[in-house]
């Protein structure tokens, strides 16, 4: 008796730590008069402790990651197999202490068992002292490059069973690194080269379907637009693009379109391309010495957000596909508000998210399309070059609060910020939708 | 010194003209290989024949000076305010040199290339670029020179000529550059 409640009290002591590493957020001083959007009320999200067992080291060491990353959960810290009480284990749902874990405040557990092939993954309702779900998921060996893939599937899977919303940890980004574009896994692993060294490579953004993506190669202070596909490496040179600089590509939602900025001695002005019938570039904004660029598609393909220089310094404005109903999105104070550039639109098409300098340091701001609210996210150090997750909630972007030029993800919601593991002055990030079985190859 | 010079020049010039009556030549001004004009010597000795090789040396020396300072004025940069793409006042006699250098040496064609500093955005700073070599170009269209000789380009900030990170080396790296891409050679100096 004595020596179970020491254990719970150790771990009860443990439990405010990993709080507070999960509230890490970003909470260095705003400018007076800008509503930072991050509310964050610790205590709202459901504990969940994924339970030591044996073997499945890395799947259980993957799944624990990706729920914490999805930042959806309390996530819950215990010993490892060994000492741990009353540990899932083969044995199945029946071995679990569902008392001991509601004590440390989970309301779910996860627990994952070898199966032939692949593993079972079972979520405990702790408060119900039963089994939600259960599912029994292939995997290919772990040393198979697909693997770490799959168990984050797994991982997506059991969120949506916990919370009604799949995680977004099946999902990669592609970034430039040294004028090369690679691709990565949502948590910063595998990363591959996806062109040859030597080049100028920038603006890489994934197709729909994640099968392929389009960039600018820079050459001689021109620029093409390439789209490549990612199975077989075959890249096709966009139509008009081949003469003067071409930027800023972007897909349509169903794929067929792909908008760009194309810049000569008129200015730079947004054009849309048929990628799928490979014809007839339409030009959608008329700059006269102006520039507008960095278009980015409303997920219904209706509207066009981007930037444009039309009234002096670049602002996000938003257009209809067709070019017509071209206005401003994202309020400014001419002469005082700083520049804003690289607007995405957001998968669930609320919100444009771009960066604004501040005081001479780029920052993160949301506007929300239909209230036209502008609310800033970050303040610390320059931040720059936002992606959307799939989820809507969570943003990649380039910070330099760690001294160098590195990615970070941000969670809208929780305002929690964590560095992602790349390469050495990584930029211009683009984050996948979610990754169905068939679209990559590992 | 300096008289001598300019006598020669337009002794040159005079023999040009005299010769062509062309106003401008269409070829490079020829090396002055053919006799010096004031050829007072009616019997050449051969003291007189290495005084006629020295001047000719000199000549050519004093021409390939010339062409490298219009070289020069042809190539020097131009540099603008943190996100502007205005022609400063301040460069303004330095496109005017440019402007006269290409009035007179008509089959000089360049390319003007437009680079930001590494602030701002990485794309954006790629159409700012090209608004920069756009502002130059147009400057020097107003001054009369045909557009189908100058090539606009940007490099955005992927090419700093400053790595450093401070204001001195952003505004080095917020450039015009000027490349002779055609007719550089034995460039004439402007009237």
């Amino acid at each position: 008796m004595t020596r179970l409640l020491a254990c719970v009290t150790a771990i009860a002591l443990l439990a405010p730590l990993t709080s507070t590493r999960a509230a890490a957020q970003d909470t260095s001083q705003v400018r007076e008069g800008v509503r930072v959007g991050v509310e964050y009320q610790p205590g709202v999200r459901p504990g969940l402790v994924v339970l030591p067992g044996p073997g499945l080291d890395t799947a259980r060491a993957i799944v624990r990651r990706d729920l914490d990353f999805s930042d959806r959960f309390e996530m819950i810290a215990v010993d490892p197999p060994g000492g741990a009480p009353g540990g899932g284990g083969a044995e199945g749902a029946g071995a679990v202490n569902y008392g001991l874990y509601r004590t440390l405040g989970a309301e779910f557990g996860v627990e994952l068992t070898a199966a032939a092939g692949g593993l079972t993954a079972r979520l405990h309702d702790l408060n119900a002292g039963k089994v939600r779900n259960q599912q029994t998921f292939a995997l290919p060996p772990e040393s198979d490059p697909g693997y770490r893939l799959e168990v984050h599937r797994v991982a997506d899977e059991v969120a949506r069973w916990a919370t009604g919303t799949a995680g977004v940890a099946a999902s990669r980004l592609l970034l430039v690194s040294g004028g090369r574009i690679y691709r990565m896994d949502s948590d910063g692993e595998g990363l591959t080269p996806l062109t040859p060294a030597g080049q100028t490579a920038l603006s890489p953004v994934w197709s729909p379907d994640g099968q392929r993506f389009a960039y600018t190669l820079l050459g001689a202070g021109r620029g093409g637009i390439l789209v490549q596909s990612l199975g077989s490496d075959a890249t096709l040179q966009v139509p008009g693009t081949a003469t003067a600089l071409n930027i800023t590509p972007a897909f349509s939602p169903d794929g067929r379109l792909l908008a760009y900025a194309h810049s000569d001695e008129t200015g730079t002005d947004v054009y849309l391309v048929n990628i799928a019938d490979r014809c007839c570039a339409q030009r959608l904004t008329v700059g006269r010495y102006a520039d507008n660029l960095s278009p980015t598609f409303s997920p219904d393909g209706r509207r066009l957000a981007f930037v444009s220089t039309r009234a002096g310094p670049p602002q996000v404005y938003v257009m209809a596909a067709d070019g017509t109903d071209q206005e401003l999105l994202a309020p400014f104070d001419y002469g005082a508000t700083g520049s804003s550039n690289a607007p995405e639109w957001s998968p669930d098409g609320a919100n444009v998210v771009f960066h604004r300098e501040v005081d001479g340091s780029p920052q993160l701001f949301l506007v929300d399309v239909a209230g036209r609210r502008v609310r800033q996210l970050t303040s610390s150090g320059r931040n720059e070059d936002p992606t959307w997750a799939p989820d809507g909630r969570h943003i990649t972007f380039v910070s330099d609060r760690s001294g160098s030029r590195q990615l970070w993800v941000i969670d809208v919601e929780t305002g929690r910020v964590r560095q992602l593991k790349t390469p050495g002055a990584a930029r211009l990030p683009a984050w996948s939708r979610r990754l169905s079985r068939t679209a990559v190859a590992p | 010194m300096r008289a001598t010079s300019l006598m020669l020049v337009l002794a040159t010039a005079g023999l040009a003209a005299a010769c062509g009556g062309k106003p401008a030549p269409e070829q490079p001004a020829p090396e002055p290989t053919a006799a010096p004009a004031p050829a007072p010597t009616p019997v050449p000795t051969d003291d007189s024949a290495e005084r006629a090789r020295l001047d000719r040396e000199r000549l050519a020396r004093e021409a390939a000076e010339r062409s490298k300072a219009v070289a020069a004025d042809l190539a020097a940069m131009i540099n603008f305010e943190y996100d502007q793409a205005t022609v400063r006042s301040t460069d303004q006699g330095t496109l005017d040199r440019k402007a006269a250098v290409l009035a007179a040496n008509p089959n000089v064609r360049i390319q003007i290339s437009g680079h930001a500093d590494e602030r701002g955005s990485d794309e954006y700073n790629l159409a700012l670029g090209n608004r920069r070599a756009a502002a130059a170009k147009r400057y020097l269209e107003n001054k009369g020179i045909d557009a189908s000789r100058m090539d606009v380009v940007s490099y955005g900030e992927e090419r700093p000529l400053n790595p450093g990170h401070d204001e001195t080396a952003y505004a080095q790296n917020r450039r015009d550059e000027f490349q002779v891409t055609a007719g550089g050679d034995n460039l004439v100096a402007p009237q």
